[in-house]
């Protein structure tokens, strides 16, 4: 079972608490942009075996959105942030080098 | 490659099976293939089979992590059926099941096809007139199914508790000749044949990298080292994105864990595929008596084959209302798969950025049905370097354009 701890409420949450929302950090794409950003923005996935930062909302809790690192290919968990960012947070970076070095963030 | 028998059997059993020979080579590989295939599930082995078959190519390679079959091909529920409400859907999963008809006799070896009967039951109204339309688009599809009324239902599911206080069965459509095969035999058969042909399956063997030049596939790296290729065709299900990666593109694909599980075995007691959309479960006897149970996937990234224990038990808890002797059962066993979701739960078989690189993937909960058509619309795109018909509507260009198949309100329940 998934057990994220939610950064706006502190409430360690297993996962009927929560619902997933996908990707995290995807970069916006619309109108002026071209029909293949459009459709990166919209389908394309990186779905990584490893490290991925991915939207969760604290549903039957607070309700808030947030995000957490997490590795898909284990199911560790590296941490969770708010949803109030554009990437990952330095203390994440710096956890998840710690369990897996030489990982890159990749874009 | 001797034929499998009545005689063979007799010959056998009076010299004491000395003569049986192994279903397929296992060679090392060669320096170089016209074709090579990542994934020995049953969709790679059955493109090669139907390379070698239908267009002639035979110098070809399938390479395999693990074991062939060990992917989901080993892990699914086996249901067959073709009841799907989109031209393009009926068309590709149709053509699997009327292949997998004759599918012992072409192999010549028993995937134990049981075309038992396969029953989509309606629990809320909404379902009602959904199958409704579902048995018309079949008409005009040339699938043959048909709406039934209660009364038959509990006629053919004895075992049913039709009259559940919250969600009542109201009807069903029934596919007649939708059920089920064996699905090791799937892929093994497939193998054996590819082998007859003298194409090379490579187990224990990863694919770790892949070599383009000048936008063109050259080959692959592997943990048996390097493999040129003129064409690539990558067949990985839950890996795909992971092979994609390797080849530097994208796809619209997540891949989640998918699981099911089984009973102790039990005397017959249900002889059609049963699925509960509603309830989000589905049921079938197999032939050694264990209840086949299968739900929904997760909702989140994952590679582990390891599903949350919170859906096993809302499977088995939304099965019991419709199928209070399962109550009773103990299980047996519960596994994971990973599975290759995209948004419109439509399947892709496509070319990609990469010359030479095709990708066959997509199926996520409801591919083993498709194994046969699959393959033979996979051997079409790979060897003519074009689609044919039958997938020329699953090609990625369907996301820019918006040309989406969708089978996700249609289907409902994984598999
Ligand atoms: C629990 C469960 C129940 C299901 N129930 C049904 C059902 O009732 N009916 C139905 O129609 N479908 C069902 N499905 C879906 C069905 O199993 C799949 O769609 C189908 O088997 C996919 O076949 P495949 O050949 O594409 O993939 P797989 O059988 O998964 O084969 C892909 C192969 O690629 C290999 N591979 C991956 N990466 C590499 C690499 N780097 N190098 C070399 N090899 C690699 C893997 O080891 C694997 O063997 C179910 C799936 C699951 C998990
Ligand atoms: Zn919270």
């Amino acid at each position: 079972m998934l057990i994220l701890t939610c950064p706006h409420c502190g409430i360690r949450a297993e996962e009927t608490e929560l619902a997933p929302g996908g990707e995290a950090h995807l970069k916006r794409r619309g109108p002026g942009h071209s029909d293949a950003a459009f459709e990166d923005y919209m389908f394309a996935r990186k779905n990584p075996r490893g490290v991925h930062f991915e939207r969760w909302r604290h549903a039957h809790g607070c309700g808030k959105w947030f995000l957490a690192a997490r590795c898909t290919a284990t199911l560790e968990v590296f941490g969770t942030y708010p949803a109030r960012t554009s990437g990952p947070p330095p203390d994440i970076l710096a956890a998840i080098r710690a369990r897996r070095p030489g990982w890159e963030a990749g874009e | 490659m001797t034929r499998y028998s009545v005689f063979a059997v007799a010959r056998e059993a009076l010299r004491w099976h000395s003569g049986w020979q192994r279903a397929w080579h296992s060679p090392a590989p060669k320096k170089a293939y016209d074709v090579v295939i990542v994934g020995a599930g049953g969709h790679g082995l059955a493109t090669a089979c139907y390379l070698g078959k239908n267009h002639g190519i035979r110098n070809v390679a399938v390479i395999e992590k693990g074991w062939l079959g060990g992917g989901n091909t080993g892990r699914n529920t086996t249901i067959i059926r073709s009841n799907y409400l989109q031209d393009p859907s009926a068309a590709i999963y149709e053509k699997a099941r009327s292949l997998y008809e004759t599918l012992s006799q072409d192999l010549n070896y028993n995937v134990m096809f049981s075309p038992r009967g396969l029953l989509m039951l309606a629990q809320t109204h909404h379902e009602v007139r959904g199958y409704r339309r579902t048995v018309h688009a079949n008409a005009l599809q040339g699938v043959e199914t048909r709406w039934i009324e209660p009364a038959r239902v509990r006629e053919l599911v004895p075992i049913m508790n039709i009259a559940g206080p919250r969600y009542p069965v109201l009807g069903a459509l029934h596919q007649p000749r939708g059920g089920t095969a064996r699905h090791d035999a799937v892929a093994w058969g497939y193998a054996r044949a590819c082998s007859a042909m003298g194409m090379d399956i490579i187990q224990q063997c990863e694919v770790t990298g892949v070599r383009i030049a000048g936008g063109q596939v050259q080959g692959i790296d592997t943990t048996k080292g390097a493999i040129d290729c003129r064409k690539l065709a990558l067949v990985v299900a839950g890996h795909s994105s992971v092979l994609a990666e390797m080849a530097g593109f994208r796809l619209p694909i997540e891949s989640m864990a998918l699981q099911a599980l089984v009973s102790e075995p039990v005397k017959p007691c249900l002889d059609v595929v049963v699925m509960a959309n509603t309830v989000h479960g589905y049921l079938s006897q197999s032939d050694k008596g264990e209840m086949v149970i299968g739900g929904g996937t997760d909702g989140f990234n994952n590679y582990t084959q390891r599903g949350s224990w919170q859906h096993v038990e809302e499977t088995v808890r939304a099965l019991i209302e419709t199928f209070p002797m399962l109550s009773r059962l103990k299980m047996l066993r519960q596994w994971g798969g990973i599975v290759d979701m995209t948004g419109d739960r439509s399947p892709i078989l496509s070319k990609t950025p990469v010359g030479g690189i095709f990708v066959n993937c997509g199926w996520g909960t409801g591919g083993f049905k498709a194994i046969p058509g699959s393959g033979w619309a996979m051997a079409e795109l790979v060897a003519r370097g074009e689609p044919g018909p039958l997938a020329a509507e699953f090609g990625l260009d369907r996301f820019r354009e918006g040309r989406f198949i969708d089978e996700s309100v249609a289907a409902g329940v994984a598999h």
